[in-house]
C-alpha cells in the first residue's frame, strides 16, 4: 500500500497497463510534455515516449475514430478527452461505432478502448466545463462506464478498463484529483460491475458514485451522531450495475437514497430506483428517494454552483425524512 | 478607405481598454477576486480591434474562449463585463456564464465560447439568417489555430463557401493551442491555405499590425457583404500570457516569446498614431488615463453588485 492522490493513482494505473502490454497508448490534446490539463498525464511522456504518448490536435473526432479503429485491429488505447462535455464532438464515434460494433458484426470485432474524461463541478468552470454526463453513456448498450470515488478505485478500475475487451468510458472527477488514501502497490485490478460498501450501517442505504461519495459519507457521519446509521454503497461501475449489491444492502436498511452530481431528470439515479422498484419493492419500510443536481446547466457564480452541487446537509435531510 | 486619424485613434483606445481590462483580470485572479477560467487575449488585441472596426452592431460574431477582447472590440461593456468575470448578478449572464461565456445579443455578440471551434458554425448560421432577411449584415467568426483543425471549421467553410454566405472567418493564429506548437498540430505553415479546398480566398496578414487587420479584414467584409461569399482570414499572433492564468507556459521558447513581445501591437501602434501626426504623447497618456479610470469604475461596479441568489440558480433554462 502506498498512500497517493487520486491523480497518482489514476496515472499509476496507466502506468501499469502500459508496462504489462506494448499494445496500450495513450493519446489526447496536451497529454504529452505538458502532461495534461491537471497534470494526470505528467511524467508518462518521459518514461514511455512519443510514440506511445500523443499529443493529437484538437480533433476529438479524429481522436475518437484513432482509438475505435485502432482498437479493432488489434491495440488498446487510452484516450482523453479533456472535458467530458466535449464527448459532444465525438458521440458518433463512440456510440455508433465503438458501442456497437461488436454486436453489429456479430461478434467478431473487439474495441478495447478506454476514454478517460474529467467530469463534474466544482471550479466556477460554468456550463460547458463542469457537467456529469453519467447517463448518456451508460444508456447506450456496448458500453461499459466506470466512476471511480476513491484513488485505490482509480487505480484499479483503470487497470480493468484497459483490460476489458469493450470500450469504457472511464470518469475521472476533477474535485478528486487532489483526495488522498491508501493504494495498492503493483498491479492490481479493481473488477468492472462491482459495488463496495464504504462503510457499514443498519438503518438505510445510500447509493452513489464518483464526488458523491465523500458526500454520502460525509453525511453519513453527520447521521450517526443522530443515531442513524447509514450505509453507504459505491456502484463504482455505472454498467454493467451492480444490481445484486444494490438489492442486498437495501434488503438488510429497508431503505434506499440515491446520490448523483448528475441532474435529476434522467439521471442514472433514475434507473436505480426503478431497480430497487421493481426487483426490491418488499423491501422497502420508506420511499425510494434521490439527492441529485437540479435541471439546469452548471451556472459559473460560486454561489450558485454550490448550491448547483449536492451537499452533504441536502443528503441529510432527505435521509431524516424517511424516519 | 483609408485609415483616417478618428479611426485609428478609436482603435487605439479600444486596444488600449482591452490591454487594461485583461491588465486587471490577472490581478484579481490572482487574487481570487474573479474565479474560473480566465484566458488572455494580451499581444492579440489588433485582430479583435482591426476586425470589429469593420462591423456594426447589426454585424454578428462568434468568439471563443479568449473572448474578452471580441467582447470590447464590439462594444462590450466593462462594467457588465467585469462583474460577470466577478459572477455578480449584475453581470452580463447575471452571474451564470463567468469569462469564457459573454454574450450581448443586442451587439451582435453570439457569445464567447468554451468549446474550441463551436463559433464558426453559428456563425454561418448567422450569416444564412443575415441574407434570409435581405439585409446586408455580415457575420464574422472568431478562432484559433487549434479550433481549425476541428471537423466544424471544415464543416463550416465547406457550407458558407457553397451557399456563398456573408460570413467571414477569422483565424487568430497565435502559433499554439495550448501546450502544442502549430508545425505539431498541422502540416501546413498558413491556415488560409485551406482556403483553397473550399474555393474562397484564404488571407494571411500581420495580426499585430492593425492597420493591416484593418485593411484586409475591410476586403472581407465588404466582399460578404456585397454577396459574393466568405472569406479566411488568418492573422498570425502571439499569445503573451499563459493558455490560461496559471500557466507558467514553460513549453514556450525565451527567445521566441521576447521577439514577439518586440512586436506587442500597442507600443507599434503608438509609434504609428506618432509617426502619422495622428497623436502626440501627451495625447497618449490622456487616453491611457481615461481608460484606466473607465477600468477602475468598472471594478468598483462589480464589487458594489450583489451576488446572485438561490432563485437565479433555476430561472432561465428555458425561453418564456
Ligand atoms: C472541443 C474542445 N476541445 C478541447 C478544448 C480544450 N481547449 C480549450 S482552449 C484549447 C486550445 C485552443 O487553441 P486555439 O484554437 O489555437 O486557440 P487559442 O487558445 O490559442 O487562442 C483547448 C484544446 C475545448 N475547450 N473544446
Ligand atoms: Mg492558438
Amino acid at each position: 500500500m502506498t498512500q497517493m492522490t487520486y491523480m497518482e493513482a489514476l496515472r499509476d494505473g496507466m502506468r501499469q497497463a502500459m508496462k504489462s502490454d506494448p499494445n496500450v497508448f495513450l493519446a489526447g490534446e496536451d497529454v504529452g510534455a505538458f502532461g495534461g490539463c491537471f497534470g494526470q498525464t505528467k511524467g508518462l511522456y518521459e518514461e514511455f515516449g512519443p510514440k506511445r504518448v500523443v499529443d493529437t490536435p484538437i480533433s476529438e473526432t479524429a481522436i475518437m475514430g484513432l482509438a475505435t479503429g485502432a482498437a479493432a485491429v488489434g491495440l488498446r488505447p487510452i484516450v482523453e478527452i479533456m472535458f467530458v462535455d466535449f464527448m459532444g464532438v465525438c458521440m458518433d464515434e463512440l456510440f455508433n461505432n465503438a458501442a456497437k460494433m461488436h454486436y453489429m458484426f456479430g461478434g467478431k470485432t473487439a474495441v478495447p478502448l478506454v476514454v478517460r474524461a474529467p467530469c463534474g463541478a466544482g471550479f466556477s468552470a460554468a456550463a460547458q466545463h463542469s457537467q456529469s454526463l453519467d447517463a448518456w453513456f451508460a444508456h447506450v448498450p456496448g458500453i461499459k462506464v466506470v466512476a471511480p470515488g476513491t484513488p485505490a478505485d482509480a487505480k484499479g478500475l483503470m487497470l480493468a478498463a484497459v483490460r476489458d475487451n469493450n470500450p469504457v468510458v472511464y470518469l475521472e472527477h476533477k474535485c478528486l484529483f487532489g483526495m488522498t488514501g491508501e493504494v495498492p502497490d503493483g498491479d492490481w485490478e479493481v473488477p468492472l460491475g462491482k459495488a463496495e460498501i464504504k462503510r457499514h450501517g443498519r438503518d438505510v442505504t445510500i447509493v452513489t458514485w464518483s464526488a458523491m461519495l465523500g458526500k454520502s459519507l460525509e453525511a453519513a457521519e453527520i447521521l450517526a451522531a443522530d443515531g442513524i446509521e447509514a450505509e453507504v454503497l459505491d456502484i463504482r461501475t455505472i454498467t454493467p450495475l451492480d444490481t445484486e449489491a444494490i438489492l442486498e444492502s437495501v434488503g438488510r436498511t429497508g431503505r434506499a437514497v440515491i446520490v448523483h452530481e448528475e441532474v435529476r431528470t434522467g439521471g442514472f439515479g433514475g434507473e436505480i430506483a426503478a431497480l430497487i422498484a421493481e426487483r426490491g419493492f418488499d423491501l422497502l419500510d420508506a420511499p425510494i428517494r434521490r439527492v441529485t443536481a437540479p435541471d439546469t446547466p452548471v451556472p459559473f457564480s460560486p454561489v450558485l454552483e454550490a448550491l448547483f452541487i449536492p451537499q452533504a446537509a441536502d443528503i441529510v435531510r432527505t435521509v431524516k425524512e424517511l424516519f | 478607405m483609408k485609415v483616417n486619424s478618428e479611426r485609428l485613434l478609436g482603435m487605439y483606445r479600444n486596444m488600449l481598454r482591452i490591454r487594461l481590462f485583461e491588465n486587471k483580470a490577472i490581478e484579481l485572479f490572482a487574487s481570487q477576486k474573479v474565479p474560473g477560467f480566465v484566458h488572455l487575449y494580451i499581444g492579440e488585441e489588433a485582430i479583435a480591434v482591426g476586425v470589429c472596426a469593420c462591423l456594426t452592431d447589426r454585424d454578428y460574431i462568434t468568439s471563443t474562449h479568449r473572448g474578452h477582447g471580441h467582447l470590447i472590440a464590439k462594444g462590450g461593456r466593462l462594467d457588465l463585463m467585469m462583474a460577470e468575470l466577478y459572477g455578480r448578478a449584475s453581470g452580463y449572464c447575471h452571474g451564470k456564464g463567468g469569462s469564457m461565456h459573454i454574450a450581448d445579443s443586442d451587439l451582435g455578440i453570439l457569445g464567447a465560447n468554451g468549446i474550441v471551434g463551436a463559433g464558426m458554425p453559428i456563425a454561418g448560421g448567422a450569416a444564412f439568417a443575415c441574407r434570409y432577411r435581405g439585409t446586408d449584415s455580415v457575420a464574422v467568426a472568431f478562432f484559433g489555430d487549434g479550433a481549425s483543425n476541428r471537423g466544424t471549421f471544415h464543416e463550416a467553410l465547406n457550407l458558407a463557401s457553397t451557399f456563398k454566405l456573408p460570413a467571414v472567418f477569422v483565424c487568430e493564429n497565435n502559433l499554439y493551442g495550448i501546450s502544442n506548437r502549430q508545425s505539431h498540430h498541422m502540416n501546413v505553415n498558413d491556415v488560409s491555405d485551406r482556403a483553397r479546398a473550399y474555393g474562397i480566398p484564404g488571407v494571411t496578414v500581420d495580426g499585430n499590425d492593425v492597420v493591416a487587420v484593418w485593411e484586409a479584414a475591410s476586403e472581407a467584409v465588404d466582399r460578404a457583404r456585397r454577396g459574393d461569399g466568405p472569406t479566411l482570414l488568418e492573422y498570425k499572433t502571439w499569445r503573451q500570457r499563459g493558455h490560461f492564468e496559471g500557466d507558467p507556459a514553460t513549453y514556450k521558447d525565451a527567445a521566441e516569446q521576447k521577439a514577439w513581445l518586440a512586436r506587442d501591437p500597442l507600443p507599434r501602434l503608438e509609434t504609428q498614431l506618432q509617426e502619422f501626426g495622428f497623436a502626440d504623447a501627451a495625447a497618449i497618456a490622456a487616453i491611457r488615463a481615461e481608460v484606466e479610470a473607465e477600468i477602475e469604475a468598472a471594478v468598483r461596479f462589480a464589487e458594489a453588485s450583489p451576488q446572485p441568489t438561490a432563485r437565479d440558480l433555476l430561472i432561465d433554462v428555458f425561453a418564456a
